[in-house]
């Protein structure tokens, strides 16, 4: 076990690397003169300076990107120009916000997409698979910014039932916190449901048909305890590692999603980046959730072999 | 074994394999396995000798995915002449003004016609589209013919470096491309088609692989040709099915991801029509102009499903276990 995992973490840091290579390198897209792109409209030759000294401009790109790692990997992310922080805190600040959306978008999903995807194996070919592959699809087909405007028109304009933007802390009032939470995650978890509800579809079809799921019944035990007990365990091991890999979706979802819900979190703080053209920001935002995701792979992996001991072995 | 493979053993009639394959566009390796299955199926030959065309369209969701992608080209390519209004034209004698004889789905908050900018949008969406994937392939292909034929040190390299590029968040990285390209259709494009490329890297890779293993391949090897030779006149004709099946798919998340640009102000800029950017603005008046926001939205959400419904069929003709 030690080895495998030892093995898997190894074969992360190549990756980290062309990865850190790749965002620094974004720098290089920007026409002109770095430092004049960075000081913004105002051009203030004393901000000028200043960048032209902090970031190295008149070293090549390979000492550049030295001197930038270095930082990086020291947990410095670089400072936000517009908001003279450094980009560590601000992630650090928006982060808990995005987290909690995504939390109740996955509980959303997997409330929705497992029950839907043992329903429609269970009863494959019936008007209820049909049903529930039609969902599905329209949940992948639906942009996720027009089904979040959608809902605000129905549940905040219409029936007045939900507020339409306006973010509030957990810790100041967690009633008003989950009811502006609930249709962003939602609009965030719907996606993610279909994607659950296809897979748990086809896990579930995979092991009724094997054989000790025929042995169960044959030796009689009830069809619910055959679909829940011995079946759906089973067919729920694949969900870990699908689990770590919509984690990107999540993320680009959020991003749409709290722009259109107006809630000050990661995927807002990266567009309020890009329209205030704070570089460091969308760089260290990038950065972070590349290196989330490849971690979370990671742990998704060493988990799976932990419930499924035959992974170690190949 | 991904449960997105194992998906293609048990497929129901209509629909259902079109959500699958929606789901993988984005950069997950449970979608590169099932590509990667997919590719080696579908570069066996064909049973049915029956033409492509007339293969997809006896399947009844791929036919009317089909019918609407190609109406959804003519109303772009025809949008001079089906439009009832200049797309741009603003006109403060009627604005925000609900769906009417005059104006079949309104007029937006500065009197232009809804109608006319959903049916010139249409360009932006199906340009976006197709050009964004037209980049991801002609950078994709290459690299991952070379990866997959030379190995070694290229195959390494070109692997970590579609590793890195995955591990971004798809939209994300078109969104910090775009950012710094500045923001614009054509950017938008580049971006998007830049932050695909690793799918169609790995998908040529893995099934170059493949086929590099086939008998005539080593034939072909034995005989003396030359490796670009053998790439380019035998492996590559093999890899095309494949390609053609996610090239479609792509265009499908492609669209989504232009008007999530535009939608963020990253794409088309106004006052250009594009859905995404049509959006944006009417966001800010659903409570009073909601026909504003719901057009472009359907539009978005119709085009998308046709070309997953499109490119399932496509999958599905290749498919020699179903033709």
């Amino acid at each position: 076990m030690l080895t495998y995992v030892v093995r898997r973490v190894a074969t992360i840091v190549p990756t980290l690397v062309f990865v850190s290579i790749l965002i620094f390198g974004l720098q290089q897209l920007l026409p002109g003169d770095p430092a004049m792109v960075l000081a913004g409209e105002e051009r203030d030759p004393a901000v000028i300076a200043h960048l032209r000294e902090t970031l190295h401009l008149d070293k090549p790109f390979p000492v550049r990107y030295f001197y930038w790692l270095r930082g990086v990997v020291h947990g410095d992310l670089g400072e936000s120009l517009r908001m003279q922080q450094p980009v560590r805190a601000l992630i650090a600040e928006k982060l808990p916000v995005t987290l909690e959306l995504a939390c109740i978008a996955i509980v959303i999903a997997l409330a929705i997409g497992i029950p839907a995807g043992v329903v429609s194996a269970v009863r494959r070919g019936t008007a209820w698979d049909y049903g529930a592959n039609i969902v599905a699809l329209w949940g992948l087909s639906t942009p996720n910014f027009w089904l979040g405007i959608m809902l605000i028109l129905l549940f905040s304009v219409t029936l007045g039932w939900l507020p339409a933007s306006g973010y509030v802390s957990p810790f100041e009032n967690w009633r008003a916190n989950l009811a502006s939470m609930l249709m962003p995650a939602f609009v965030l978890g719907n996606a993610i449901a279909a994607v659950l509800m296809r897979h748990t579809r086809s896990a579930m079809l995979q092991v009724l048909s094997s054989d000790y799921v025929r042995t169960a019944r044959a030796k009689g035990v009830r069809e619910r305890d055959v679909v829940l007990k011995h079946a759906l365990r089973n067919a729920l091991i694949p969900i870990i590692t699908l689990g770590a890999l919509e984690f990107g979706t999540l993320l680009s979802g959020a991003v749409l999603t709290e722009q259109v819900f107006t809630i000050p979190g990661f995927g807002k703080l990266i567009v309020d980046a890009v329209f205030n053209r704070d570089y460091a920001v969308v760089q260290g935002v990038v950065l972070f959730t590349a290196t989330a995701y490849i971690v979370l792979n990671l742990v998704a992996d060493v988990a799976y072999a932990v419930v499924n001991p035959r992974i170690r072995v190949s | 074994m991904s449960a997105a493979g194992q998906s293609q053993g048990a497929r129901s009639p209509a629909g259902g394999s079109a959500a699958a394959s929606a789901a993988s566009e984005g950069p997950t390796l449970t979608a590169l396995v099932t590509d990667v299955q997919v590719a080696a199926r579908a570069a066996r030959p064909a049973s049915s000798r029956a033409p492509l065309l007339r293969r997809l369209l006896r399947r009844r969701a791929a036919a009317f995915g089909l019918v609407v992608v190609a109406a959804f080209i003519a109303m772009a390519v025809l949008a001079p002449l089906v439009a009832p209004y200049d797309p741009i034209a603003t006109s403060f004698a009627a604005v925000r003004k609900a769906p009417s004889a005059a104006h079949w789905f309104g007029t937006d908050e500065i009197g232009r016609d809804v109608l006319s900018r959903v049916i010139f949008g249409a360009r932006a969406s199906l340009l976006a589209g197709v050009v964004s994937v037209l980049i991801s392939l002609s950078i994709g292909v290459p690299a991952g013919l070379l990866a997959g034929y030379a190995g070694g040190t290229t195959d390494m390299l070109i692997s970590r470096v579609t590793d890195a590029l995955l591990a971004c968040p798809f939209l994300i990285l078109a969104i910090a491309l775009a950012a710094f390209l500045g923001p614009s259709l054509g950017n938008a494009m580049i971006a998007i088609g830049i932050s695909a490329t690793p799918v169609f890297v790995r998908l040529t890779r893995g099934t170059t692989l493949a086929i590099k293993a086939e008998e005539f391949v080593l034939a072909a090897r034995a005989i003396g040709n030359a490796p670009w030779r053998i790439a380019l006149r035998h492996v590559l004709p093999n890899i095309v099915p494949p390609l053609l099946v996610q090239a479609t798919l792509a265009i499908a998340a492609a669209v989504i991801a232009e008007a999530s640009l535009s939608f963020l102000g990253l794409g088309q800029q106004p006052p250009q029509p594009s859905w995404g950017s049509m959006l944006n603005t009417a966001k800010n008046y659903i409570d009073n102009a909601p026909w504003m926001a719901i057009w472009p939205g359907l539009s978005i959400f119709l085009l998308v499903l046709s070309f997953n419904l499109v490119g399932d069929g496509l999958r599905d003709a290749l498919d020699p276990r179903h033709a």
